[in-house]
């Protein structure tokens, strides 16, 4: 198998700056969701690109794993209007 | 030329090139995390779901919890990367430093499954169970010990896979390859972990 295991300064560095993101979010961003998830999708990427170094590898696997996934992901967006309707009707409107 | 010769590889020159240059255990490998980021990814939105539609979903977790979750991360996060020094030692040919550091790396894990099911234990001495605890929403902890049962579930039986390919790997069974493809299984969990944080846990923080 090819070799692409980059460098282990530069997997540190990654490191570091995933736990600075989670402390971020434990400390400065508690119970705001987006901003929270959003600081989770930068963790997720890094972690993506430079520990299981799918930046490194041909772009016809990353074109092949992540738009589906992606597209999977955000239909299931489609469930929200669904659940801010139950919170609105009964039984617990008055 | 036989299909073992195909298969072996010894069909050069008269195969086509691999369409995505990596071998099909690592394709496998892909395929299965993101059909798992799919299901963990359901699992997150129908936990969004019930949070929502519900008018009384509980906050109990205090600032003790968040700290357990931050040290949770802090040592998942740990683990990819002494998993990443195991799977560069193995490139490397040093069988016994690549060994050493996937022990270590199973040993974070079982650090982190013991302080989740300490969680637990707190949780139901509060009286959380499936489907009732004090403070609201039936639902909640059905939501929270699904989601939560099924990362932990992962992270023991991804020490079980470490574990077995280590040993594997030390008697010659398997190569550093097989140890690079379940470390991509390792850092999904991780990454999994990235998103069970902020939504189950600082989200449902005490005021």
């Amino acid at each position: 198998m090819e070799s692409n295991q980059g460098s282990i300064k530069g997997d540190l560095v990654v490191y570091v700056l995933i736990l600075i993101l989670a402390c971020v979010q434990v400390f400065a961003l508690k119970g705001h969701l987006f901003a929270m998830l959003v600081v989770a999708a930068i963790q997720a990427f890094l972690a993506i690109s430079f520990f299981m170094h799918l930046g490194s590898e041909k772009r016809t696997l990353r074109l092949a794993l992540i738009p589906a996934t992606l597209f999977v992901l955000v239909m299931m967006n489609m469930i929200w209007a669904d659940s801010y309707r139950l919170i609105s009707m009964k039984p617990f409107a008055k | 030329m036989s299909e073992a010769d195909l298969s072996m590889g010894h069909g050069a020159g008269v195969m086509e090139a691999r369409p995505f240059a990596i071998p099909s255990k690592k394709l496998v490998m892909w395929l299965f995390i993101i059909s798992d980021a799919c299901t963990f990814g359901a699992m997150l939105f129908a936990y969004g779901f019930v949070k929502n539609a519900a008018p009384d979903w509980p906050h109990p977790f205090e600032s003790g919890s968040i700290m357990n979750a931050l040290l949770m991360t802090f040592i998942l996060v740990t683990s990819s990367l002494t998993i990443l020094i195991g799977v560069r030692a193995a490139k490397e040919g040093n069988k016994s430093k690549a060994i050493q550091w996937t022990f270590i790396t199973v040993v974070l894990g079982l650090a982190f499954a013991a302080l989740h099911l300490k969680e637990w234990m707190g949780l139901i001495g509060e009286g959380v169970r499936l489907f009732q605890n004090p403070w609201g929403s039936p639902m909640f902890g059905a939501s929270f010990f699904a989601i939560t049962g099924l990362h932990l579930a992962h992270v023991v039986s991804g020490a079980v896979a470490l574990t077995v390919v280590a040993l594997g790997y030390k008697r010659g069974r398997y190569n550093s390859d097989d140890l690079e493809i379940w470390s991509l299984y390792w850092h999904f969990v991780d990454l999994v972990w990235m998103f069970v944080v902020p939504m189950v846990y600082l989200m449902n923080v005490k005021a």
